[in-house]
């Protein structure tokens, strides 16, 4: 219907064209050229813009490519533009033939019908970990694979613990967390930074003791998940966390960790090379009760958009199992910093890197956030506890009172 | 096509000139005259025309149905999106947000232009005043102006910073302790109306200064002359005549402060707890804020805020007709 409104004012344009320049030979026929690329092209998008064709990452995708007898055409977009990019590309009929999207995304991607399923592009699941895999599940039915997981854990700082008295091995719960705090708060130090923004980095970020309480994302005022709220606020108001968490992203709050002045920084997989730098040490993140608490995962999927043309899929899959599969996944995972999918080849990234036992135990321990057949709920559930976290933090709502109007509006928002 | 006419219209006057009863084909020849005539005038017309629709018209078009129809992910790809009629403005005005938002939108207008039209002006009276230096000073005052926004926003953000940041340094020097600036809802946005007050003074210093320039210095003469002092001479020369130049940087500002995103959105993201969310901010969370985006209602608070500086343009028109007259 757009397409066919564009059309006609394209046209209109056109003509108009030709009465302005006064030419007679303007014909009507169309070329016809911009039907699909040429055959043996295949197209990918992916958000790492950061990578162009000369790297590891893009010969690898070309390499694949090449190896399944096609061209593959990649282009790199910013994350946070690819969501967009891929809704009005599945309006206008001219989705990508691989589509690499950060997990959450995919259950949006599958509920607007732009994405196959597993059962029509023939992509097989079998080694991949269920918890990771889930954030790619609806309703049954699975939309995707993932390249990897990254994930959160609790970084620390040796030099400020020790200056403290505090023996990192004794942190297993959070008393034992909110009293090592307390001790590097009296020794002068700084406790703990976290980013704990008004956007979907704050609710990722917050999620680790969220679930660490026993909370679950469906109900947002649970006496647990005020726990979680209630131990992350009394951290600001004690002077454990500084108030600048509640506007950090995980970059400025891994820059204040990286300060030197900081006992622990809650941060991603991502910065483990920069924390090596540093000599921060790494633990997970303690549940409130002790072990590690289920942390939600990041990493993008491979989805195969829906093509008209449904005699693409074949090479389609044959692309996407070339990358996400055997010794290629795992080099592109360690060039990511992100942990593999499939728990033998986590075993394998291992064996080859020692220092990566506290990931491989965080993601075995990880949620998907859009797991639990959640799906498209998650954004709206997301988006409510972010904002409580924030009312709370701030201090304009009581971490109980934030949480019963967040839940209001996920109840109003999810029944209609 | 231009010759041809020319050529055409002779013709048709001779025949118009002759007998009445005889001009028969004459007459059909004059109407494709002037046919063809209008054509040219809209081929001349046409690029502008099409420019217009395409880039202005559609997409207004576009954000107009968007909002009067209730879009899903699922019926933005499917495009069978039901026609939903107002209710999404209902839905709009009777959100919990919506007061708050619109309560931010106007202290955030408001005060950033009456604050910096107050400091352009001033300033575009002092530096009406050469002395040495002062061309340098005036282009130090334009530096806010060159900085790309981004720039901006981000140096503030790091300078208002809670427990890091200068201001913070500064004030806790003086004695007057930590102020959360981006971080507690009493002062977000007080904080992030500095920034905008300060991106914003240069481009009213700029257009009041030349507006003073075209003040004829004899007005001045001759009020001194009348023996009216500096307070005097402002009042009564210098406010009156600038009249115009006002009312188009009003204006102008209006529009523009009222759809200040980039600002906001680095320093505060329209938080804590929604202390910061201005309208305009409140149409992006909506639209790109989460992972599901709500077209609908983000197009419906978008087509609120065109509403709004619609209303204040069609003011200016009418005080500008009553000016002329």
């Amino acid at each position: 219907m757009r397409t066919k409104t564009f059309l006609r004012i394209t046209a209109v344009a056109a003509a108009a064209a030709c009465t302005v320049a006064g030419l007679s030979g303007c014909s009507a026929s169309s070329t016809g050229s911009n039907s699909n690329a040429a055959k043996g092209t295949y197209t990918f998008w992916d958000p790492y813009p950061q990578y162009d064709a000369s790297s590891a990452w893009g010969k690898l995708v070309a390499k694949c490519g090449t190896d399944a007898g096609v061209t593959v055409k990649r282009t790199g977009y910013d994350t946070s533009d690819l969501t967009n990019k891929a809704l009005l590309a599945g309006q206008q009929g001219k989705s990508p033939d691989v589509l690499l999207v950060d997990n959450p995304v995919v259950s949006t991607l599958a509920k607007s019908g732009i994405l196959t399923d597993t059962g029509t592009n023939g992509l097989s699941t079998g080694s991949i970990a269920k918890n990771i895999l889930g954030a790619g599940v609806i309703d049954g039915k699975t939309y995707g694979v993932p390249i990897g997981a990254n994930t959160l854990a609790l970084y620390y700082n040796p030099k400020v613990l020790q200056k403290a008295g505090v023996d990192v091995s004794s942190v297993k719960d959070w008393a034992s967390l909110t009293a090592a705090l307390a001790k590097v708060k009296a020794s002068g130090g700084k406790g703990i930074t976290f980013s704990g923004i008004n956007t979907e980095e704050g609710s990722f970020q917050f999620l680790p003791w969220f679930w660490g309480s026993g909370a679950e994302l469906t109900k947002l005022d649970s006496s647990k998940a005020e726990a979680a709220l209630d131990l992350w606020k009394g951290w600001i108001d004690k002077g454990y966390a500084p108030n600048s968490v509640i506007q950090n992203t995980q970059t400025t709050s891994w820059q204040e960790f990286q300060s030197g002045d900081f006992a622990f920084g809650e941060n991603g997989t991502w910065q483990k090379d920069s924390a090596k730098q540093m000599n921060a040490g790494v633990i997970t993140i303690p549940a409130e009760d002790g072990g590690a608490a289920p942390v939600p995962t990041g990493g993008e999927f491979f989805t195969i958009p829906v093509q008209k043309d449904t005699a693409r899929y074949a090479v389609t899959k044959k692309i996407v199992s070339c990358l996400s599969s055997g010794d290629n996944v795992v080099t592109t995972d360690n060039t990511l910093n992100y942990i593999t999918a499939s728990t033998s080849l986590q075993d394998k990234q291992l064996a080859a890197d020692p220092s990566l036992k506290t990931w491989v135990e965080a993601v075995q321990a990880a949620k998907a956030r859009t797991g639990d057949n959640l799906g498209v709920r998650y954004p709206v559930i997301s988006e409510q506890l972010w904002t409580a976290v924030q009312k709370a933090e701030s201090g304009s709502a009581s971490p109980s009172a934030a949480l019963q109007a967040a839940q209001q509006t996920v109840a109003s928002k999810t029944s209609n | 096509m231009t010759t041809d006419t020319t050529s055409l219209r002779p013709s048709a006057a001779r025949a118009d000139a002759g007998a009445e009863t005889t001009s028969a084909p004459a007459r059909a020849r004059r109407p494709r005259a002037q046919r063809r005539a209008q054509l040219t005038a809209w081929a001349f017309l046409a690029p502008v025309a099409i420019y217009l629709v395409l880039f202005y018209a559609y997409p207004l078009y576009k954000n107009v149905e968007l909002s009067l129809r209730q879009y899903t992910v699922t019926s933005f790809i499917s495009g069978d999106a039901p026609f939903v009629g107002l209710k999404n403005f209902q839905a709009v005005f009777t959100n919990p947000t919506f007061p708050p938002a619109i309560w931010h939108t106007a202290v955030f207008v408001l005060v950033s232009i009456a604050v910096q039209f107050a400091l352009g002006l001033a300033l575009a009276v002092f530096f009406h005043n050469r002395f040495p230096l002062s061309g340098l000073l005036r282009a130090l005052f334009l530096v806010p102006w060159l900085l790309p926004l981004l720039v901006s926003a981000s140096t503030w953000s790091w300078m208002m910073n809670s427990d890091s940041g200068i201001v913070n340094a500064f004030l806790e020097s003086a004695g007057i302790g930590q102020i959360n600036w981006l971080t507690s809802p009493t002062w977000s946005l007080i904080a992030v109306l500095v920034a905008n007050i300060w991106i914003g003074i240069p481009f009213n210093l700029v257009i009041m200064y030349s507006g003073l320039q075209g003040i004829p210095e004899e007005l001045y003469e001759a009020a001194s002359l009348d023996g009216a002092n500096g307070w005097q001479r402002f009042w009564r020369i210098t406010f009156p005549l600038l009249r115009p130049v006002t009312a188009i940087t009003l204006l102008l500002g209006f529009v523009y402060t009222l759809k200040v995103f980039d600002i906001i959105w680095i320093m505060t993201k329209g938080g804590p707890a929604g202390s910061s969310t201005t309208l305009a901010i409140w149409a992006y969370q909506l639209g790109f804020g989460n992972l599901l985006p709500d077209f609908s209602s983000a197009a419906t608070v978008g087509n609120v805020l065109i509403l709004v500086a619609l209303v204040v343009g069609l003011v200016y028109a009418r005080m500008q007709r009553r000016l002329e007259v």
